[in-house]
């Protein structure tokens, strides 16, 4: 789990090759076998399609991805994202509906948009100073850290909904889940507005240099000034904002708050969409990689769905993508394999 | 045989405070608390966690970690009751497929660790992944086991008292923790690992096997991930693909309860042993208490393992001393053996 200098002289745009490779491996695989899969057609201004449909039912992936890349990069690891998912879901549902988990089912006075966004997000980023505090001023590690939330976490969701699953009606939240803005689904729109936000913030600041330097070399981003300290924290909160986010789009989407199954393992498809996309631990990060990665977990979900085979087996295929990508990125086994290759070759370098 | 009170054995004296904090706190609060039925039921219920946070604290020894314990045992469950109930196979044999398996299981990840230098929480993850996958492969439902020989050692057991009894698998637990002691304190295999988690480079330079030592841990961890999943089934008396999801956070959260820490090279099984009953001692409690939900369950797990992890991290500075570097802090600990 330590960082290796090495991953520093690979550049960032080759190793997007590995996983956009097998992107294009899975939907040239649909463009055979899956019938219709490329087709869009547009309906009253909107867009439809499984292209359209594979990138809104991965929004909530590719929005935590977002902040698990730069909390990756600085050489964490947050694994609370799907316990702030189910406590934003919670704390959103019961400002709807205060009195509902009382067992009164009349909704009273419809609760302002603002408040219903407006709180969860601002818990969601009081959970990742906690998190942030935990591992920059604390110096725990950072799998150990978060895993006080996972744990934690899940259960004062379960303390906001006590229990129960607040199903709602509110027209105005539900807009975040199921609307459509310029011809796409919101929660498109959203990954777009938070992508255009982390480019201009990483790459037009030098805040993305800050982060990679922390994570590359904590001594040496320390002698250079560097608040280490205030860039880790400051990662933590826009992970879990990202977090928080995500938990509102999947609560307005389903309609109610499941604070037990709410972004359940979402975490791991995050750290997997991280991995696949070509982030290791501390140093050079790629939001774009990670990206990439989000949507080979979600395009094989759908691609699995479509063939009728039961949706649990996704994370046998799952398994299998994630240990091939991160074997081709492992040097060891490059090495291993060039030189079979060599042998063979004779010749060959 | 002297046993030291230095820093290193304080957080499993904490340990040994809050077990009987909270045991004292339930036996004033509640009539019957204090009975030996309780006690041992804390063996029966937790006996599964428990073998596996056995395995665990070598993992976490050795500077490693495991998140696929959980997904092992659910698909050992699944396998041995498929191979018991559909395929009519006699119990011993598809005991011993399913010890196979879980070793087999360990040794690959442990393989893709040392060799191509993946961490192992990755590794780990898709191992999680893909048991899971297996068990929804082999069965979405779950299957029950009906068969004489697992009914004749689910009634195995030893008659402590008129009214209390303790079975096979409370057994199996303690006689786990009393490999997992001996392992630790008194192989070469066991010196390794401290060795290992202590200072890995420096274990390399002193020649150990580390590779070989690695390999073996994750090995050992699946055989009792697998050994887990059976004591699970006896438990149920079924296989279920959906079991022990999030079973992995309660073992860690035992181990670092138990005062191993998490950086590696210190710990003890015995303090696993005291934090897998700790962890049941606050199910019990709260069973006891009756109008508190089981979310306070994982709330009441997750504040203590706030405290222990605090303690450790002040500890582990004090230890260092001065030295204290901003990054990485690998404590350069060796085990004590008491």
């Amino acid at each position: 789990m330590s960082f290796k200098p090495a991953f520093l002289k690979n550049e960032s745009l080759s190793k997007l090759v590995w996983p956009l490779a097998a992107l294009f491996a899975i939907v040239a695989f649909n463009i055979f076998f899956t019938p219709g899969f490329f087709h869009m057609e547009i309906k009253d201004g909107r867009l439809f399609g499984s292209l359209i449909d594979i990138l809104n039912r991965g929004a909530p992936v590719m929005l935590v991805s977002i902040g698990m890349t730069l909390v990756f990069a600085t050489g964490g690891v947050d694994l609370s994202v799907g316990a702030v998912i189910a406590i934003s879901g919670a704390l959103a549902a019961t400002i709807i509906r205060p009195e509902y988990v009382r067992g009164v089912i009349e909704y009273g006075e419809a609760a302002p948009l603002y408040l219903v966004i407006g709180v969860p997000l601002l818990l969601s980023l009081l959970a990742g100073l906690w998190n942030g505090a935990l591992v920059a001023y604390a110096g725990i590690q950072p799998i150990i850290a978060t895993l006080i939330l996972m744990v934690a976490g899940r259960g004062i969701a379960q303390l906001i909904t006590e229990g129960k699953i607040v199903v709602f009606i509110h027209e105005p939240f539900q807009f975040i889940g199921g609307g459509f803005l310029f011809g796409l689904p919101v929660p498109i729109d959203i990954v777009a507005g938070m992508l255009v936000v982390t480019y201009l913030l990483t790459r037009k600041t030098a805040l993305g240099i800050f982060i990679e330097a922390v994570g590359a070399n904590p001594k040496a981003s320390l002698y250079m000034g560097i608040r280490a300290r205030l860039i880790k924290v400051a990662v933590y909160m826009f992970c879990a904002l990202c977090a928080g986010i995500a938990g509102l789009i999947i609560c307005s989407d389903i309609k109610a708050a499941d604070a037990n199954n709410a972004g359940l393992f979402l975490e791991l498809d995050a750290i997997a969409a991280v991995i696949i996309g070509g982030t290791m631990w501390g140093g050079r990060f790629t939001v774009a990689g990670s990206m990439i990665g989000a949507l080979i977990i979600q395009t094989l979900t759908t691609t699995i769905l479509t063939r009728g085979i039961a949706p649990e087996v996704t994370l046998v295929f799952k398994a299998v993508v994630i240990i091939c990508v991160a074997l081709i990125q492992s040097e060891s086994f490059r090495k291993l394999l060039t030189g079979r290759l060599a042998k063979a070759g004779a010749g060959q370098s | 045989m002297k046993i030291r009170l230095n820093q290193k054995n304080i957080p499993i004296l904490a340990t040994i405070a809050v077990f009987c904090l909270i045991y004292a706190l339930g036996a004033v609060l509640y009539p019957g608390f204090l009975s030996l039925r309780v006690f041992v039921n804390l063996f029966i219920d937790n006996a599964f966690v428990g073998v596996i946070a056995v395995g665990m604290t070598f993992v976490i020894i050795s500077g490693e970690i495991d998140l696929s314990v959980g997904s092992v045992v659910a698909f050992v469950g699944v396998l041995l009751a498929t191979l018991v109930h559909d395929h009519g196979m006699h119990p011993i044999p598809a005991i011993a497929i399913c010890l196979a398996f879980g070793a087999g299981f360990g040794c690959a990840m442990g393989c893709l660790i040392h060799f191509f230098k993946l961490p192992s929480f990755l590794v780990t993850l898709v191992g999680m992944f893909l048991a899971r996958g297996l068990a929804f492969l082999l069965s979405l439902n779950s299957i029950p086991i009906k068969d004489p020989f697992f009914e004749t050692l689910v009634d195995f057991g030893v008659q402590m008292t008129r009214k209390v009894w303790v079975p096979s698998t409370a057994l199996m637990f303690v006689a786990v923790v009393f490999l997992g002691v001996f392992i630790s304190h008194f192989t070469k295999f066991g010196r390794n690992a401290y060795a290992i988690g202590g200072n890995q480079q420096s274990a390399i330079l002193m020649g150990l096997p580390v590779g070989k030592t690695k390999i073996l841990i994750f090995t050992l961890n699946g055989t009792l991930c697998a050994l887990a999943g059976i004591v699970y089934s006896l438990y149920t008396m079924s296989g279920y693909p959906l079991a022990c999801v999030g079973l992995e956070l309660d073992v860690i959260a035992a181990v670092v309860i138990g005062g191993t820490l998490l950086s590696g090279g210190v710990g003890y099984v015995e303090g696993t042993l005291i934090g897998v009953l700790i962890l049941g001692l606050i199910q019990t409690f709260i069973t006891f208490q009756g109008t508190l939900s089981s979310w306070w369950t994982k709330i009441a797990v997750g504040v203590l393992l706030f405290v222990f992890i605090l303690l450790q991290r002040y500890l582990s500075s004090a230890y260092v001393g001065s030295e204290a570097r901003p990054g990485k802090k690998k404590p350069e600990a060796r085990p004590e053996t008491a």
